[in-house]
């Protein structure tokens, strides 16, 4: 029949209709099925199309309301505050309802924010290296490395005994710390009786002579150098190493890690050496809209609400979960699911009345002169109107001439 | 045909609401009259005259003739009245805008402060801004007038401003070198008045319907009585509506200012009075607003004025606006009937004569029109009204007696109120209404009793059972909502749920059991038993020759399910039992818990929860309904499932304690398990206490050694599990149940013959009680796993007392949750409908907002409904195939339909 050809004509004809991964699925399937004549692959293509066809969505379905329901309905069924851990038993993580809240109100700081940070090819294999990055990224303060703090009313000398394993765990220098107390322009520093204690000796800018038995300065002065900086990325206050994948290449096990953080601050992460910057995110979806734009920050939101659900075992179509970060992103900005966001925003009058603060919402509309023009569904059920979605969509009447439907 | 009755004409349709302030004028011209007196009746009973129930407001009572319009009360649409203020008073909800106004004009000129050069620039893009973006212009004007209000001396007059201090609701001071000065609301008006509607606009204000001073009332607009009517009590006595009193008080108090003007009083007499006005104004408009006194019912309860009846959820908004209640409606207690169909619902005789369906009597159907009168309003099936479309009268047939020459009386045209019958189609509803599916139709059954009837497998989608569950019923009144219940919303077009593109209706429980039972191996039937089994199907279908010929003719349960699938239905797939021992990966499966189904015919596998179980995608229940439509699968699911349940009529299941028993060498390796465990704990313990608990990083050495010993005690009570169901007999009904995904889970077998394990709170062991263990049965400080809230008993065996209490606490954590969750996911539901409610997929197939907003180009990106799809996938390509290669050679091809 010499109808390769034509198999593949069809094919390439078909790639405008189908989405991608039904297409791809579709050639696949098809060359693999060598027992089928190429009338009997016509067929395939034919009926794939067909039933591709009938599975869309007809127009006026409300998908909003379906999208709405199929998300808050599994709500009911949801485990309230669940704090999992993720995977370990390092951090805990908000899941559940409460994160499910979280996300359509578009707070701006999650309750527990977690960054997942992956690393290029020279460092993920060694757990080593990955540490070692880690350390650089996790925020470190004087506090975390020392093991105490003495100081006298009256006494300018402050003496700081530092801890030689935490030094070792957050892989901190005692140079390191000398420099950033000189730098702090707190005082002078040199090392007291073994190396591990320093002695620091209060300037008199920070300490003035009259001040030198008021027990207020001194608190001051001490949360001072216990919150000094070390090093680090601001906001990250822990890490983890995690091994995120094992495979034997050449009969040796080769691990990949990566590094969980608790604390998230994608911008300057995502700038560090050794960082896989197409890998790495954060649960913060604001952070992700203004690193990489309101496009990721949609897939964000899909990601984090797809995650509760599918940790809580609800099965929900993903379909529903991208309208609603549609519509909390549409316009260019992160806007919440309620009354300061999308409900808040709608032109409609009496919708908005509806929802929250009915009274607040006339006034402002008297005084701004606003206008209802009824297109919505709450304002048309309220003025008795059928709404216009589902069969409401449709606005043709067949044209029965008036006598004769008169007559019956 | 004939307009319905009861559909009346349209006489106007809302275009557009527009909102706006009412000017002093407009309130005016709309008062018939001027309210001067606080009362109501005078002593003889009759209406004051200038009193809060002047005749002018509108005629209420029966027989009254409106003086201003001439109507009785069924006309007459009531008129507004009007209370002259002595002095002006602040709307007090605008105090915002007015403080905003105040600030960003002149106090001499009135102008905007802002340069003539820079205001016009501003004014040139706000028009077009406010004609796109009506929400930029918003922002935009909020940004002006804080620009303005910083400024400190007039561009156009060069007079020096001051900052005004604003106290909410309705005080006022200005900040003037010699001190703050009060603003009366005199000295506000006088300046709102003075800000041209230029400079008006740019702040956000629409001087065409909302000039600035009117937002300090002159003159107050008194509602109609129809908006606030009196009732008479039983005891004879009036009571006026909580609106009328507090429009009483502010004529009093207005009146009573009036009276201190008059008389010249001092001015701080005025002064208070004026202040008393303005507080009792604010009252009226709003009770709950702070800084403000409630308005009360003689010194108690405060009165609901006129914020508090739009306000929230019993608010005339939410309450009577987006929520109406209707008539043609019923509920009550729902029972099971099994052996109606699942479109189906049974109505009680009683409802059935009270709900009533308008038929429009033709020269078809006049005879059985003429049968309903003729049985009358209480002989079901009967009638309770006619219509008569010539005489334009209204019947009451519960005042008649004589249907006979009635129903010979009736004429095409005529319509007939008749009794809900057999074949109606009505609406079905159990609340909560989270998903479209708890509202569906169903196809009325009249049945005696007095519950509604529900087939069990439509329990899913309503999420119902029938411990006491009430349901609603509607009537449809009109032929297109009817026409729209039968073709969307029966039950037949919801098998399938649009929330994981699976099916929702399924069996549950005994289904399932039965099912099992039916299609296990063992299972072998005489013609007497295939014949009772499948005569509950009350399908006809031809029974194929038996399986096995000889020593006599026995059929399998698999030939039985095979008479109801669809003739060319391939499927394959795995059961639930496929799992543990029984696991298997393809058809090459010595268990049978692969199921095979080829050309309608099972050849393997036994069918449990995965095959036709409700919320199981990609099951055998969900290709039917996709690929041989709604109706195929209902035709399913009310024929065989009833046969499902006849099997255990026949075979009998049941649960027994010996079926949760388990033998001495069992009970003597859980208690080995167990002591091992409890060694393994007391060694973590006393690791904690010398500190040398190994860490888990960032964990305290409390947590670290918690979330140790919660992990090992976990681990023990499945170890304890497993050896419990090792011993129990696997054909044992409980656990058939359990395997089959019928009913109970295996952890519920270890907690019935086992043991309960750790009981939680907030993912924690019980540590709260006491002060330093939980209780009194155990040393303060104790750590070891019974003083935490391990239970090492079981539900067979019993408790001790202070297990029984441990898991009591951690039952009612699980009764907490519940409670606090259901608020707040409903809450979070509704906003998100209120956010989405809107979105429709066009005809273009983007999904557009109902002002023309384009949320997605393509629904889902790929345009696809997902109630149509395999578990979210269009269309199964192997599938195809597979039914491509089934056809071959075949007559007609593969285009043959099944």
């Amino acid at each position: 029949m010499g109808g390769g050809r034509r198999v593949d004509e069809v094919l390439e004809a078909v790639k405008e209709i189908l989405p991608l991964s039904l297409y791809e699925e579709l050639v696949k399937s098809l060359s693999e099925a060598t027992d089928l004549s190429d009338e009997e692959k016509l067929a395939v293509i034919e009926e794939v199309v067909r039933r591709y066809v009938l599975a869309m969505a007809q127009p006026g379905e409300p998908v909003g309301v379906v999208a709405a329901q199929s998300i808050g309905e599994p709500g009911t069924q949801m485990t309230l505050r669940t704090f999992h851990y993720a995977g370990l038993m390092e951090f805990d993580v908000t899941l559940g309802l409460p994160r499910l809240i979280e996300v359509v109100d578009a707070k701006r700081e999650p309750s527990t924010p977690i960054m997942e940070i992956y690393l290029d090819e020279e460092h993920k294999y060694s757990e080593a290296k990955a540490r070692e990055i880690a350390r650089r990224i996790e925020y470190t303060t004087l506090e975390k490395v020392m093991a105490s703090l003495q100081y006298t009313l009256g006494d300018r000398d402050v003496i700081i005994k530092l801890d030689p394993e935490m030094l070792e765990d957050k892989g901190v220098s005692v140079d390191l710390v000398i420099e950033r107390i000189r730098d702090s322009g707190i005082g002078e520093v040199r090392l007291g009786e073994d190396q591990y204690t320093l002695v620091v000796t209060i300037d008199r800018k920070v300490l003035p002579e009259e001040r030198i038995f008021d027990y207020r300065t001194y608190k001051e002065i001490e949360s001072k150098l216990r919150k000094l900086y070390l090093k680090g990325v601001k906001g990250i206050n822990r890490t983890s190493i995690r091994v995120i994948d094992e495979k034997v290449v050449d009969g040796k096990v080769v691990r990949e890690y990566a590094i969980v953080t608790e604390g998230s601050n994608l911008a300057e992460v995502l700038f560090m050496e050794g960082v896989d910057y197409r890998r790495t995110t954060t649960n913060n979806i604001f952070e992700i809209a203004e690193v990489l734009g309101i496009e990721a920050a949609r897939n964000a939101i899909i990601k984090e609400i797809m995650k509760v659900l599918e940790d809580a075992g609800l099965d929900v179509d993903i379909r529903h979960v991208m309208l609603v970060a549609d519509v909390m992103t549409w316009n260019g900005s992160i806007r919440q699911i309620g009354r300061l966001g999308v409900a808040g925003e709608k032109p409609s009058v009496l919708a908005r009345a509806a929802f929250e603060v009915t009274v607040r919402q006339f006034y402002d509309a008297a005084v701004a002169g606003e206008e209802d023009s009824l297109k919505g569904v709450t304002e048309s059920i309220i003025a008795g109107i059928p709404p216009r979605v589902g069969t409401g969509l449709v606005l043709m009447a067949l044209g029965i001439p008036r006598r004769r439907q008169e007559r019956g | 045909m004939v307009a319905r009755v009861e559909r009346f004409e349209e006489p106007f349709v809302i275009e557009k609401i527009v909102f706006g302030l009412l000017s002093p004028q407009e309130i005016r011209k709309l008062a018939k009259v001027t309210i001067i007196r606080p009362d109501v009746y005078e002593a003889d009973g009759s209406p004051v005259v200038g009193g809060l129930r002047d005749p002018h407001l509108g005629a209420i009572e029966p027989g009254e003739r409106c003086p201003v319009c001439g109507n009785t009360r069924e006309e007459c649409p009531g008129h507004f009245g009007k209370i002259e203020l002595a002095r002006p008073v602040l709307l007090p909800h605008l105090g915002d805008y007015i403080y905003m106004m105040l600030q960003s004009t002149c106090r001499r000129c009135g102008r905007l402060l802002l340069p003539q050069d820079r205001i016009e620039y501003l004014r040139r893009i706000y028009v077009r801004l406010k004609e796109k973006w009506p929400r930029l212009a918003e922002v935009m004007a909020n940004s002006i007038a804080k620009e303005a209000s910083d400024v400190t001396e007039c561009p156009h007059c060069g007079e020096r401003q001051f900052k005004v201090r604003y106290i909410r609701p309705i005080i006022f001071y200005e900040k003037r070198p010699e001190g703050e000065v009060r603003l009366t609301p005199i000295d506000i008006r006088d300046r709102l008045e003075r800000i041209p509607d230029d400079d008006v606009m740019l702040l956000g204000v629409d001087p065409k319907r909302a000039r600035p001073e009117w937002m300090v009332l002159t003159v107050l607009p008194v509602p109609p009585l129809a908006v606030r009517p009196s009732i008479t009590l039983e005891t004879g006595l009036r009571a006026e509506d909580d609106l009328t009193h507090a429009l009483a008080e502010i004529v009093r108090e207005n009146e009573k200012l009036k009276n201190f003007i008059q008389t010249n009083a001092p001015e701080t007499m005025i002064e208070d009075a004026w202040l008393t006005l303005q507080h009792v104004i604010a009252a009226y408009i709003d009770n709950e607003l702070p800084n403000i006194y409630q308005l009360t019912h003689r010194r108690r309860r405060p009165l609901k004025t006129l914020a508090q009846r739009l306000k929230g959820k019993e608010g005339r908004l939410r309450g009577n606006l987006s929520g109406k209640r209707v008539n043609f409606s019923a509920r009550t207690v729902i029972s099971p009937d099994p052996l109606i169909s699942i479109n189906e619902v049974g109505v009680p005789v009683e409802i059935a004569k009270i709900l009533t369906v308008q038929m429009v009597v033709t020269p078809y159907n006049i005879e059985e029109a003429r049968r309903y009168v003729l049985n009358g309003p209480f002989k079901w099936p009967g009638a309770t009204f006619v219509y008569k479309a010539r005489q334009g009268r209204k019947i009451d047939l519960r005042y008649q007696k004589n249907y006979k020459q009635l129903a010979e009386e009736l004429e095409p045209g005529d319509i007939v109120e008749r009794h809900l019958i057999n074949g109606d189609i009505v609406l079905f509803n159990r609340q909560p209404t989270l998903h479209r599916m708890s509202i569906m139709g169903h196809i009325v059954r009249v049945m005696p009793g007095k519950t509604f009837r529900i087939n069990l497998l439509v329990c899913p989608p309503y999420n119902a059972d029938f411990d006491g569950d009430e349901m609603n019923l509607h009537v449809p009144r009109l032929e297109e909502a009817r026409a729209e219940a039968r073709e969307l919303l029966l039950v037949e077009k919801h098998i399938l749920t649009p929330r994981y593109g699976g099916p929702i209706i399924g069996g549950r429980q005994d289904y399932i059991s039965g099912a099992y039972l039916l299609t296990i191996k063992t299972t072998l039937l005489t013609l007497e038993e295939v014949s009772r089994i499948i005569a509950r199907s009350e399908a006809p279908v031809d029974l194929m020759e038996p399986a096995i010929l000889r020593p006599k003719p026995l059929y399998t349960g698999k030939q039985i399910v095979s008479l109801f699938l669809p003739r060319d239905l391939n499927f394959r797939g795995k059961a639930k039992i496929n799992a543990g021992d029984l696991k298997c990966e393809n058809e090459n499966c010595m268990n049978d818990s692969f199921i095979v189904v080829e050309k309608g015919k099972l050849l393997m596998g036994v069918l449990d929860k995965n095959a036709i179980g409700a919320e199981q995608p990609n099951n055998l229940l969900h290709v039917i309904a996709l690929e041989y439509g709604e109706s195929k699968a209902r035709e399913f699911l009310d024929t065989i499932f009833r046969s499902f349940i006849r099997v255990l009529e026949v075979k009998g299941l049941s649960m027994a304690y010996s079926d949760i028993e388990i033998p001495k060498e069992a009970k003597d390796e859980i208690d080995r398990l167990t002591e091992e465990a409890r060694r393994e704990v007391e060694e973590l313990i006393d690791q904690y206490r010398r500190g040398t608990l190994e860490l888990i990083p960032g964990r305290t050495a409390e947590e670290s050694l918690e979330l140790k010993i919660i992990e090992r005690l976990q681990k023990l009570r499945t170890d304890a599990g497993n050896v419990a169901i090792k011993y129990l007999n696997p054909f044992n009904d409980v656990f058939i149940m359990a395997r089959t995904g019928a009913r109970g889970s295996d952890v519920n077998i270890t907690q019935m013959a086992a043991m309960l394990g750790q009981q939680t709170i907030r993912g924690r062991r019980i540590w709260r009680g006491f002060r330093t263990r939980t209780l009194s049965h155990f040393k303060p400080g104790e750590l070891s796993p019974e003083a935490r809230g391990f239970i090492k008993g079981n539900f067979r065996d019993g408790l001790r007392p202070s297990e029984l209490f441990f898991h009591a606490v951690a039952g009612r954590e699980g009764l907490v949750d519940t409670a606090v969750k259901t608020s707040q996911s409903g809450y979070m539901q509704r906003r998100l409908i209120n956010a989405l409610q809107d979105l429709v997929v066009s005809y273009d197939g983007t999904v557009r907002d109902s002002w023309g907003n384009i949320i997605q180009f393509k629904y889902g990106e790929d345009g696809v409904d997902p109630m149509r799809t395999y578990h979210g996938k269009p269309v199964e390509v192997s599938r195809v195939i597979d039914r491509i290669r089934s056809l071959r050679g075949s007559r007609g091809g593969w285009r043959q339909e099944g």
